[in-house]
């Protein structure tokens, strides 16, 4: 694997190899000094075109505990704002010799035109309302080590799968292990097509209890405004999880940040079935075992590329 | 093809050149295949002074001096195609097209007459404009090209051109293509307006509210891509109400690049009541679906209306059959590289056309037995009539406006680079089957393909 843009660059066997990696680095954050040399005169750069917290710092901290040098770009305050396309960005920086560019844009489709013009491996850290397959990676952990294997597991995935680039890549990345996977949401915010990448779809949460894990989304303001649901108050009546549609044994997930008293209830933030904490967590093994998967051991790119 | 001979340059006439030496050319032993006129047979063909002279059985005709004699040994002629919607950018856009450049694409497809669509800067909205893009041509034109006026000025459909002056100046018809008239009562004031003014309406058919943010056809990809989809009923629904509006006006309407499997039902539906509707389609969606969108996010595959599913190809394709749809345009719209590399989602809509258009159809259509080559001939050129052109015939004492095409012949997409000024072809890299070796419009040699050209010495 060169890059990893969307969930399918990876198979079963090579999702579990990179989760298999992530346990092991587990350690090195327990120990006084957390670094490894593993990817020491690396460098990563971080190309961010959107706002982003937890990915963008996830990301830096997974490649500075690896030893590799790491770069911030983000688009306020750069050459973006002064008209340079992505195509001259990417030239741009490529130039500084990166072996690595995670890319974060509004746009689908992006991280592949990144790898197209830079000679660096990429990581789509999401792309529009495509795919954001390390996310995908990490809660497939974080149920890994709540449940064991996913094989024969019911997930639900809940909210505005139309928006959502995590419900895009996790469905895909959840099947791949073995579970069967359900969609629901209010019918304007199930894109028409969606049964097509494998999974089932719901209107009603009535169903509900079969779920072995139940995943939010979180719900944005301006989909009000587009008149997808005709108020957040209707929408929380219908499809929010609270203590009442939480059972004891299912396991919550959320990909942050969340709109308490929205998508979910504050009580079930705060329940013993939430994982969240540890979804965020698991971002920073995981992340570096995706860097490690597509570093180490590789040379560094191709010199001629850089002008290609 | 009078209107365009060399020479007759009175005003009013509705296709305009540059003046070209009238051909002197004997093509020897091609298949002749022109379905209108009963032509299917090996002939020789000779034009004189740009006019068909004399067809022949094979080596009958006789050289006379001068004339550039041509092996048709395995070869076809067909009548010239015909382009009803085209793009030439011009004025405004030139770094896109130019009249020169849309032109030379155009004769080397095979085309020997194209429209061009007003959606320039400024908007071909009033007279003066006309005038001095008919004056232009005159100079830079390869083949006869003919104009099509807004419906509204500035295209925001909402006050009407003056349609009479603009008619009056040249304008073949009219259309706010790139946009739909949205507003019924516009559309129907316009309706009424062209029983003074003659003049097909032309109409993109698309409501905005429904294709809101939309890139590609809403489907199965979409959900995938994660793309926002342009749902059909976007242009079925707006195609039943402007029928429904032409037919209470008795109007005769033209609707552009049909998409979707139920335009084409409401344009069946339309015809069936009598409704003074035509229909095209363009060879991208007869050959290409939402699939390919998948494969490769190749904004060259982004275009409006999007490349849709299997189903909606195919019902084109009946309809192209049926006579549901009347003719093949190929919308070619040229963009410059740097506005095409950029994510699929900000890339402007449109794909060039001009010099894929036959080989496309053939390669996907004829060659797998789907259309008979006949059919796709006849719909190549069949847009002339529909703005009331002249359609170019084989046939002695008919202007010359025709192809020679090797059937057999196989070249890669844009490889060779293309005629266009863009190169946002969406059959870019595909290996097509049949090449335009030559054509000749409005009694003038246009385009030589340059291996052939080289033979001729």
């Amino acid at each position: 694997m060169r890059h990893l843009l969307s969930i399918e660059d990876l198979d079963r066997a090579g999702i579990e190899r990179i989760l298999d990696r992530a346990k092991s680095f587990t350690e090195v954050s327990e120990r006084e000094v957390k670094k490894v040399p593993a990817l020491r005169g690396r460098r990563v750069l971080n190309l961010f075109y959107e706002a982003s917290t937890r990915t963008r710092s996830s990301f830096e901290l997974a490649a500075k505990t690896l030893s590799a040098e790491v770069i911030n770009f983000v688009s306020s305050g750069s050459s973006v704002e002064k008209g340079e396309s992505l195509k001259d960005t990417v030239q741009t920086l490529s130039a500084y010799r990166p072996d690595l560019i995670v890319v974060r844009t509004p746009h689908v489709g992006a991280a592949e035109l990144v790898a197209r013009w830079s000679p660096a491996a990429v990581v789509n850290a999401g792309d529009g309302k495509h795919e954001h397959p390390t996310q995908a990676l990490l809660d497939v952990y974080t149920l890994r080590e709540r449940l064991g294997a996913l094989d024969g597991l019911r997930i639900w995935i809940v909210g505005d799968v139309a928006h959502s680039r995590v419900a895009r890549s996790n469905l895909q990345a959840f099947a791949m292990l073995g579970a069967r996977v359900t969609v629901c949401g209010p019918p304007t915010l199930i894109p028409r097509g969606i049964e097509a990448l494998g999974c089932e779809v719901a209107y009603t949460l009535d169903g509900l209890e079969e779920a072995d894990v139940v995943y939010a989304l979180r719900m944005q303001q301006e989909r009000m405004t587009e008149s997808f649901v005709p108020s957040l108050r209707e929408y929380a009546t219908r499809y929010q999880i609270d203590g009442r549609r939480l059972g004891a044994r299912q396991v919550l997930m959320h990909p942050g940040p969340v709109n308490r008293g929205v998508e979910l209830s504050a009580e079930v933030i705060d329940s013993p079935q939430a994982v969240i904490g540890q979804q965020v967590a698991a971002g920073v093994v995981v992340r570096m075992a995706v860097l490690y998967e597509l570093l180490a051991g590789r040379a560094a790119p191709d010199r001629e590329l850089v002008t290609a | 093809m009078n209107a365009a001979r060399p020479g007759a340059r009175r005003t009013g006439e509705r296709l305009v050149c540059r003046d070209q030496p009238p051909a002197e050319l004997l093509i020897r032993g091609a298949r002749g295949l022109d379905p209108r006129a009963g032509l299917d047979e090996h002939v020789d063909v000779l034009v004189r002074g740009g006019t068909i002279a004399e067809l022949g059985a094979p080596g009958t005709v006789p050289a006379p001096d001068g004339a550039e004699v041509r092996d048709g040994e395995g070869l076809h002629v067909f009548p010239g195609f015909v382009d009803p919607h085209v793009h030439l950018r011009t004025p405004g856009q030139e770094h896109k097209e130019d009249l020169d450049s849309g032109t030379r694409a155009a004769a080397a497809g095979g085309y020997v007459a194209v429209v061009a669509m007003p959606n320039t800067d400024p908007v071909v909205d009033d007279a003066t404009v006309l005038r001095s893009l008919r004056e232009g041509a005159r100079r830079e034109a390869r083949i006869p090209v003919g104009f099509l006026a807004a419906v509204t000025r500035g295209l925001a459909g909402a006050q009407l051109t003056e349609m009479a002056e603009l008619a009056d100046t040249g304008a073949l018809g009219f259309t706010d293509d790139g946009k739909p008239v949205h507003r019924a009562a516009v559309l129907r004031k316009a309706l009424q307006y062209q029983k003074l003014c003659g003049g097909v309406l032309a109409l993109h058919e698309e409501d905005p509210s429904l294709s809101g943010a939309g890139v590609m056809h809403e489907g199965e990809i979409s959900a995938r891509l994660g793309l926002a989809g342009i749902p059909s009923i976007s242009e079925s629904t707006l195609i039943a109400r402007d029928a429904a509006i032409a037919g209470y006006e008795d109007g005769r309407i033209h609707i552009q690049h049909l998409s979707a499997a139920e335009s084409v039902a409401a344009v069946a539906e339309a015809k069936a009541r009598g409704v003074r509707i035509s229909a095209e389609a363009s060879p991208h969606h007869l050959t290409l679906t939402d699939a390919e969108i998948l494969d490769r996010l190749d904004t060259r595959l982004k275009m409006n209306p999007p490349l849709r599913g299997e189903a909606d190809r195919r019902a084109l394709i009946a309809g192209l059959r049926d006579g549901t749809v009347d003719c093949i345009a190929t919308d070619h719209a040229p963009h410059a590289r740097e506005e095409k590399e950029v994510p699929f989602e900000e890339a402007p809509m449109g794909t060039t056309g001009l010099e894929t258009a036959f080989a496309a159809v053939h390669t996907d259509l004829v060659v797998p037995g789907v259309l008979p080559l006949a059919l796709v001939v006849e719909k190549l050129s069949a847009g002339a009539a529909l703005l009331d052109l002249p359609t170019p015939r084989i046939a002695v004492g008919e202007p010359a406006g025709l192809c020679l095409v090797d059937l057999s012949a196989e070249w890669q997409v844009g490889e060779a680079g293309y005629e266009s000024r863009s190169e946002n072809c969406c059959f870019a890299g595909r290996v097509l089957r049949g090449r335009v070796l030559a054509t000749v419009a409005a009694g003038a040699v246009v385009f030589r393909e340059r291996a052939f050209a080289l033979s001729a010495a």
